[in-house]
C-alpha cells in the first residue's frame, strides 16, 4: 500500500473545505495531469480530467465523480481576542472541544502559505448559559483560541476565514488509516488508482474523472459538472458508514471487507446489476447497500440533471464519519479503484442499449 | 339531484389493473407495462428515459399550436426490504411518506412474484397498557413471509395488499394516489385534441421529491403543464363537532384545482382557464385549500427557464394507507374538465401577462 | 431615493402575485433599459448593454415578492383562515393589519390564548375583514394578502414592511439609473417567488445563462439586545456575503467585491448569515455552474412588518454596485 499513504498525505497537506477547494484542486491537478489527455476546471472550480476512448465518435462517456471538498469550520466573528466560528457541512459539536485546527487567515499580517495553529475551546461552566449544565455545548458557545494577544488577532484573522482540522493522518493496525477528510479523499485516491490502472489498457468510452466541489453544501459541483459534461453514465464514489462503536445497524458495513454497491430509487437498477455482476465475477469483496430514498451522494444530483443520467454510487466504508478521526481500510480503497478500472473495460459501444429500462 | 356516473366495464378493469400493479418509487416497471399495453394502439412512438419515465407525444395539427405537458405519477408509497433477519422475517424501510401507525396488522405483497407477507404486532396479551399508548417505531416492525426458503432479497419492493373494488359511488383500493391520475392521462391520450401537442408524462419518483417529473419536463420543454394527482379529502367530522376548517377537499365536489401548495404557486392564468371551462361545461369543481403538500408541478414549473403550471387532483380519503376511497363522479368529472380545458387552449394563451 | 423606496415597499405583492410590483418597477426601469422581458414565472428581466471588451454577461437578482398570507377557508361566520406564503414569523402576526391584492383590508385575530408563554400558531389565527358569513365575505379561498404598514423615514434609518427585498430592488433601480457605462451585459432581474423557495430565480437564471451572478438582498444584524451573534451592524456599510444558510459564495467573487470596495473607499462588512439564503444559491447551480455572490443590505427585524435599514448603507450599496458592474471583471 506504499502508493496510497504518500498520496493521501499529499492530499491532506492542503485544506479543501467546501467552497474553498482550490488548494486541494491544485495538488490534484498535478497528480492527474500525467494520467489524462486533457485537464480543465469547471466554472465553479470542479476538476475535470478527460481520458479519451478509442471507439469512433460520437463516443459515449462515463463520468466518475468524487467530491474533493470536506467539512470544516469558518470564522464568523472575533470577540475579545477569541474566534467565533460556525461549521461548513455537518460537524457534530461533540467532537469539537479540544480539537486542534489550522486557521487560514486573510488578515494583513497573515501568510497564505502558513496557516495559524489554533485550539477549539469550551469555556468553563460559569461562563456558559446555566441551562446547558453538563450537556453538549453548541457550536455558538465554543471559541477558537489562537494564542495571540487580543489586539493581535485581527491582524491575522477576518470574518470568513476558513478553519480546517489539524489532525495528521495516522497509519493504524490492519492496514487502516485514521485522519480528517477521509470523506472523501479516500474516494479521490480510489479514482486516481483507477486512472493509473487504465494507463496501459485500452477502453472504448471517454472517461471523465471529476473531482467535484461543494458536495457537502448541496451537491453544487455534481449538478453543474454533470450538466456541462452530459455523460451517458455517472458513477459516484463516496464514503459510507462502517460498523463500529455506536454504529452497528443493518445500514453499516464492515471495514476491510470491500466497498458497498448502493441500491434504491437513486440508482439505475441495470447499471447497479452490471457492476455487481462484475464484482462477483472478479471476486472483489463487496456489500449491497440499500438506500430507501437518496444515496446522500453526488449521485442524488447527477441522476436528475437535464434529461436524466443513469447513476450508480459506490461507498467506501469509514468509521466515525465527519469527525477528524475517520478510519478507512487501505485495501478497500484499492479494491474500489480496481473495480472502477475493470468496469471501464466492460463498456462496449452497445452498453447503453443493454441497460435501457425501455421495452 | 342524483347523478349516476358510469364507468364502463373496460374502464373499471383498467382502474383495477392500475391500482393492483406494484410500483414503489424507483421500481415502477410493472405499472409502466400496464400503461403501455393500454395506450399502444393510440401512439406511434414512446420513450422510456434514464429514470424510467414513460414519455409519449400525441401531435396535434393546428398552426402555432402550444406544447402542453400533462403529468401523472406511476409510483406509489410502499416499502423496500432492507435486511434479512432469517426465518422469512425481514427488516424494511418505507419509501415515500407513510404514517407508521398505519402499518401494524397489515398484509403486503413482496417482490416481483407478489409473495404475500404480513406486518405483525406483538400479541395484546403480552403488552402492557402503557406500551399500547406508544406507536411501534419502524425499526421494530418486520415483514413476515413465513418460514422456509424464499426468493426475497434486500432491495425488493413491497406494497400493501388490497383488492380494488367499486362500492356504490365509490372506488376503494390502494395507490389511488396516483393510479387514478394515470387513468385520467390514459383517457386524454385516447382522445387527444388537435389544437395542441399533448406531451404525456407518466412519471416516476413523485413520492420522493418529484424527481422523474423534473427530467421529463426538461426533455419535453413544454409551453404549459398540467399535473393530475390525487389530493387528500380530510372531510371527516371533527371529534368535538367543531366546523372542519382543514378539510383540504371534499369527496364528491369535483376535481380539485390547486391555487397553492407547498411546492407550487399555480399560474393564475391556468387557474382561470380551468374555472371558466368548468363553469362553461357545467362541470363541478372545488379549490384545494392552499397549504402544504406538493405535486410534480413543483419540479416541472422551475425547469428550462420556467413553465407555467397548475395541478388538478381527484380527492381521495386515506391516501398513503392500505386503502383509499374516491368517488367515481370525481374521476369522471376530472377527465371531462381536463379534456375540455385542453381543447380550449389557443396559441395566444401565453400572450397575456402572468397575473 | 426615499420616495422610490416608499413606493416599492407600500405595494402589495406576495409571492406568486407580483403583477402590481412588476408594473411599478417596470415604469421605473423602462426609460433606462435596452430590453425588457417578462419570463414564464413572471420575473422582470431588464437588459442593459452588450458584452464589450473584457465584459461578461452578469445576472443581478433582487426579488420583488414579499411574504404574505393566502386564504384557505371562510368559516360560517365570515372569518378567514389562512396559510402563510413564505416564512412568516408567528409572533409578529397577532393584531397585525393585512391588505388583500383584491383591495380588501383586514385584521389578524386569534383564538383564546390558553398559555401566555406560547405563541399562537397560524392554525389558531384568522383574518377579520368585517364579514359575517361566506356569502358576504369579499375574500375567497386562494386570495392573497400581505402586511399593511406605511413606510417610515427616520432620517438615518428607514422602516417599512417588505424591505426584504424591495430595498434590493431599489438599489438595482438606482444603480441602473445612475450607471454611466459598462463593458458588461447586465441583466437586472427582478425575480418572483424567492420567499417560497427561490423559484423565480431558478427559471430566470436558466433563461439568462449568466457568467457571473450577484443577488441583492437583505441580511440580518447582530446589533440588537441579546440577538444571535453576528458581526454585521446597521450603519457599518453594505455586507459582502461569504456564507449563508444555503450557500458559500464563490471566494473569487467575494475577493472581487472586497477589492472594489477598498479601491473605491466604500465601507463594507464581511457577512456570515447562519439561517436564510438568497437567489444566489440557485444562480450558482444553473447550467454548467456560475460563480455567484451577494451584496447584502443589513436589516433589523427581518420578516416582521417593520424591517429597518440604514440610509447610508443603502447609498453605499448603490455606490458599490455601480463600481462593481461598471468595470471589466477579472475573477
Amino acid at each position: 500500500m506504499v502508493e496510497i499513504i504518500p498520496l493521501l498525505k499529499q492530499l491532506l497537506s492542503a485544506s479543501g473545505v467546501a467552497g474553498y477547494e482550490t488548494p486541494v484542486a491544485d495538488i490534484l491537478q498535478n497528480v492527474w495531469k500525467p494520467l489524462v489527455d486533457e485537464i480543465s476546471v469547471s466554472k465553479v472550480g470542479s476538476l475535470h480530467g478527460l481520458k479519451r476512448g478509442n471507439s469512433s465518435e460520437p463516443r459515449p462517456s462515463l463520468m466518475l465523480a468524487t467530491h474533493m471538498d470536506a467539512i470544516g469550520l469558518i470564522v464568523k466573528g472575533i470577540h475579545k481576542g477569541f474566534v467565533r466560528f460556525t461549521d461548513v457541512g455537518g460537524v457534530d459539536p461533540r467532537v469539537l472541544p479540544g480539537q486542534q485546527v489550522w486557521l487560514h487567515g486573510s488578515g494583513p499580517a497573515a501568510d497564505p502559505g502558513n496557516p495559524l495553529p489554533g485550539l477549539v475551546v469550551k469555556p468553563s461552566a460559569p461562563l456558559l448559559p446555566e441551562e446547558l449544565g453538563d450537556q453538549v455545548i453548541p457550536i455558538e458557545n465554543l471559541f477558537i483560541d489562537i494564542g495571540l494577544a487580543p489586539g493581535q488577532v485581527a491582524k491575522f484573522i477576518q470574518v470568513g476565514d476558513i478553519v480546517s482540522f489539524a489532525q495528521e493522518p495516522m497509519e493504524m493496525n490492519g492496514e487502516t488509516v485514521a485522519g480528517h477528510s477521509i470523506d472523501n479523499r479516500a474516494a479521490v485516491i480510489a479514482l486516481t488508482m483507477c486512472l493509473q490502472e487504465i494507463q496501459t489498457r485500452s477502453h472504448s468510452w471517454d472517461i471523465w474523472a471529476t473531482a467535484t466541489v461543494k458536495e457537502e453544501q448541496g451537491y453544487i459541483g455534481a449538478y453543474t459538472s454533470a450538466f456541462q459534461l452530459r455523460p451517458s453514465l455517472a458513477v459516484v464514489i463516496d464514503t459510507t458508514w462502517a460498523k463500529g462503536p455506536g454504529s452497528d445497524d443493518w445500514n453499516t458495513f464492515p471495514v476491510g471487507k470491500g466497498p458497498t454497491l448502493m441500491w434504491g430509487p437513486n440508482i439505475h437498477p441495470n447499471l447497479h446489476k452490471s457492476i455487481k455482476e462484475l464484482a462477483e465475477k472478479l471476486e472483489i469483496p463487496h456489500a449491497i447497500e440499500i438506500t430507501g430514498q437518496s444515496t446522500g451522494t453526488d449521485a442524488f444530483a447527477t441522476q436528475i440533471v437535464a434529461e436524466g443520467i443513469p447513476s450508480m454510487a459506490i461507498g467506501i466504508p469509514i468509521r466515525y464519519m465527519h469527525t477528524p478521526v475517520e478510519v478507512v481500510s487501505l485495501k478497500d480503497i484499492q479494491r474500489t479503484g480496481r473495480l472502477l478500472a475493470e468496469f471501464i473495460q466492460t463498456l462496449t459501444t452497445d452498453f447503453m442499449s443493454k441497460i435501457s429500462l425501455g421495452s | 339531484m342524483v347523478k349516476t356516473f358510469y364507468l364502463t366495464k373496460k374502464q373499471t378493469t383498467l382502474l383495477e389493473k392500475l391500482s393492483q400493479a406494484m410500483g414503489i418509487s424507483g421500481n415502477e416497471g410493472e405499472v409502466r407495462s400496464v400503461i403501455l399495453e393500454e395506450i399502444r394502439p393510440y401512439i406511434s412512438d414512446h420513450q422510456v428515459d434514464a429514470l424510467g419515465n414513460l414519455l409519449v407525444t400525441r401531435q396535434g395539427s393546428a398552426n402555432n399550436r402550444l406544447k402542453v405537458m400533462v403529468a401523472a405519477h406511476m409510483d406509489e408509497v410502499g416499502f423496500m426490504i432492507a435486511a434479512d433477519d432469517g426465518e422469512g422475517i425481514f427488516r424494511f424501510e418505507s419509501v415515500g411518506g407513510i404514517d407508521v401507525r398505519q402499518l401494524p396488522g397489515k398484509s403486503v405483497l413482496v417482490g416481483k412474484d407478489h409473495l404475500p407477507g404480513v406486518i405483525g404486532a406483538r400479541p395484546i396479551h403480552l403488552t402492557t397498557a402503557s406500551e399500547r399508548q406508544n406507536k411501534i417505531p419502524l425499526e421494530k416492525l418486520r415483514i413476515d413471509v413465513g418460514p422456509g426458503k424464499n426468493p426475497i432479497k434486500p432491495g425488493d419492493q413491497a406494497v400493501f395488499n388490497t383488492n380494488f373494488r367499486r362500492v356504490g359511488p365509490s372506488l376503494i383500493g390502494k395507490a389511488l394516489d396516483d393510479r387514478l391520475g394515470v387513468a385520467v392521462l390514459i383517457e386524454l391520450i385516447k382522445d387527444a385534441p388537435e389544437n395542441i401537442d399533448l406531451q404525456a408524462a407518466f412519471t416516476v419518483q413523485e413520492e420522493i421529491g418529484s424527481r422523474g417529473a423534473r427530467v421529463a419536463a426538461f426533455s419535453f420543454k413544454p409551453d404549459l403543464a398540467f399535473v393530475v394527482d390525487s389530493t387528500p379529502a380530510n372531510d371527516l367530522p371533527s371529534w368535538d363537532d367543531a366546523e372542519n376548517v382543514t378539510y383540504n377537499t371534499h369527496l364528491g365536489e369535483g376535481p380539485a384545482i390547486y391555487v397553492a401548495d407547498g411546492a407550487t404557486l399555480s399560474d393564475p392564468r391556468l387557474i382561470r382557464l380551468l374555472k371558466q371551462t368548468a363553469e362553461k361545461e357545467s362541470i363541478p369543481f372545488q379549490l384545494r385549500q392552499p397549504g402544504g403538500g406538493g405535486t410534480d408541478a413543483g419540479t416541472i414549473h422551475k425547469q428550462a427557464g420556467g413553465i407555467p403550471s397548475v395541478s388538478v387532483s381527484i380527492p381521495g380519503r386515506y391516501s398513503h394507507t392500505a386503502a383509499g376511497v374516491a368517488r367515481v363522479s370525481d374521476y369522471v368529472n376530472t377527465v371531462a374538465l381536463l379534456k375540455a380545458t385542453l381543447r380550449s387552449i389557443q396559441p395566444e394563451f401565453l400572450a397575456q401577462e402572468r397575473k | 431615493m426615499k420616495s422610490l423606496i416608499q413606493k416599492l415597499t407600500e405595494t402589495f405583492s406576495p409571492s406568486g402575485y407580483e403583477q402590481e410590483i412588476r408594473e411599478v418597477v417596470r415604469a421605473e426601469v423602462e426609460p433606462f433599459a435596452d430590453e425588457v422581458r417578462i419570463d414564464p414565472l413572471g420575473s422582470l428581466i431588464v437588459r442593459k448593454g452588450k458584452v464589450g471588451k473584457n465584459g461578461k454577461r452578469i445576472m443581478l437578482a433582487g426579488h420583488m415578492d414579499e411574504i404574505g398570507l393566502i386564504a384557505s377557508h371562510i368559516d360560517e361566520n365570515g372569518f378567514i383562515r389562512f396559510s402563510g406564503i413564505g416564512g412568516l414569523v408567528a409572533h409578529t402576526l397577532l393584531g397585525g393589519r393585512v391588505h388583500f391584492v383584491n383591495g380588501v383590508s383586514g385584521v389578524i385575530g386569534g383564538e383564546r390564548i390558553m398559555d401566555v408563554g406560547k405563541t399562537l400558531p397560524v392554525t389558531q389565527l384568522f383574518i377579520d375583514v368585517g364579514a359575517s358569513s361566506p356569502k358576504d365575505c369579499p375574500v375567497k379561498i386562494g386570495d392573497v394578502a400581505s402586511f399593511d404598514r406605511p413606510f417610515f423615514d427616520m432620517g438615518h434609518r428607514m422602516v417599512a414592511k417588505s424591505m426584504d427585498d424591495r430595498i434590493g430592488c431599489a438599489v438595482m433601480i438606482e444603480s441602473l439609473r445612475s450607471l454611466k457605462s459598462s463593458p458588461n451585459e447586465l441583466y437586472f432581474t427582478f425575480t418572483t417567488q424567492e420567499e417560497v423557495g427561490l423559484r423565480g430565480a431558478v427559471a430566470s437564471a436558466f433563461g439568462i445563462d449568466p457568467e457571473l451572478g450577484l443577488s441583492l438582498d437583505v441580511t440580518g444584524t447582530g446589533d440588537t439586545p441579546k440577538s444571535r451573534k453576528m458581526d454585521v451592524k446597521l450603519g457599518d456599510g453594505p455586507a459582502i456575503k461569504i456564507k449563508d444558510g444555503g450557500m458559500l459564495s464563490d471566494p473569487r467573487v467575494v475577493q472581487w467585491m472586497i477589492n472594489t470596495a477598498e479601491k473605491e473607499k466604500i465601507p463594507y462588512q464581511r457577512e456570515i448569515l447562519e439561517a436564510g439564503t438568497t437567489d444566489a444559491t440557485v444562480i450558482q447551480l444553473t447550467h454548467a455552474g456560475v460563480p455567484a455572490g451577494c451584496l447584502s443590505i443589513p436589516c433589523r427585524y427581518v420578516h416582521s412588518p417593520s424591517e429597518m435599514v440604514d440610509t447610508n448603507d443603502v447609498e453605499n450599496a448603490i455606490k458599490l454596485l455601480i463600481a462593481l458592474i461598471s468595470a471589466p471583471i477579472r475573477l
